[in-house]
């Protein structure tokens, strides 16, 4: 897995490829909190379309960032979801309390 | 349930870097033995799951500890329909699961953790776990479709 940050006015887009499983899901983790709670960047958005699978601790993850977001008042966006991201998310029923766009020009211009 | 026979055995460490490659082998027994699309994945998260459980809660972190996954053709009965389906046995020595927590936890609370068990559940037909001497035993259950029944996505 890899993740790397581009940074924008108030902005910043996570890009991610490869799997987010329990090998890799604390650094998913730990970019998350840095961006969200401790630079208190007012929009992250975390682009997932290369990403084909992701485990409940990958969800756990991005659930830790949600939960920064909501205490720094920021927004926290995913998008580019895969079948398979999207299953995760209606299996722990946490696919109506995220952000989600398809696209990342539609999370940008949301 | 009758037995027809192994089909896989995996040995491996409780090494999370291990977990792709066991994604990868199930990924493809499951294609080859004809699941749907969608069972596939099931079946794959099902496995992971219980894998990074192991490596949790069985084992606590430690990396070098024996996994082993074995997978099974069984025929047995659904609604009493006969069914062929994949059976996944699943062996650590590492301490045992809290049966407590079998169930799985509430979804209603937005909180991580605590999601593996509920995604076995949900993705596998049945799941079973026993403690026998020093190892604990997983074993989870997927049925192929019936016979003209639509193949999903």
């Amino acid at each position: 897995m890899q993740i790397s940050a581009r940074r924008m006015d108030k902005i910043t887009i996570f890009d991610v490829t490869g799997d987010i499983d329990l090998a890799n899901s604390p650094e998913v983790r730990k970019a998350l909190l840095r961006e969200l709670r401790d630079m208190r960047t007012p929009r992250v958005v975390m682009n997932l379309r290369q990403v084909r699978y992701i485990d409940s601790s990958g969800v756990a993850s991005l659930v830790e960032g949600l939960k920064a977001s909501r205490d720094s008042g920021s927004r926290f966006i995913l998008c580019g979801l895969s079948t398979s991201a999207r299953e995760v998310l209606q299996l722990s029923r946490l696919i109506k309390i995220f952000e989600i766009y398809d696209s990342e020009e539609q999370a940008l211009g949301s | 349930m009758t037995d027809c026979g192994l089909l896989l055995n995996l040995e491996l460490r409780s090494n999370p870097e291990m977990l792709c490659v066991v994604r990868s082998a199930m990924e493809r027994l499951t294609v080859e033995m004809g699941f749907p699309e969608r069972d596939c994945r099931s079946v794959t998260r099902a496995v992971d799951e219980a894998l990074t459980n192991i490596m949790r809660h069985a084992y606590q972190g430690q990396p070098e500890q024996p996994i082993q996954v074995s997978c099974f053709r069984r025929q047995g009965q659904m609604e009493s329909v006969p069914r062929e389906g994949l059976e996944i046995l699943l062996v650590d020595y590492g301490v045992a699961m809290d049966l407590s927590k079998l169930p799985g936890r509430s979804l209603d609370e937005v909180r991580p953790g605590g999601l593996g068990l509920h995604f076995i559940r949900a993705s596998m037909d049945d799941f079973a776990y026993s403690r026998e001497g020093n190892s604990n035993h997983l074993r989870l259950l997927k049925y192929l479709p019936s016979p003209g029944h639509g193949q999903g996505s």
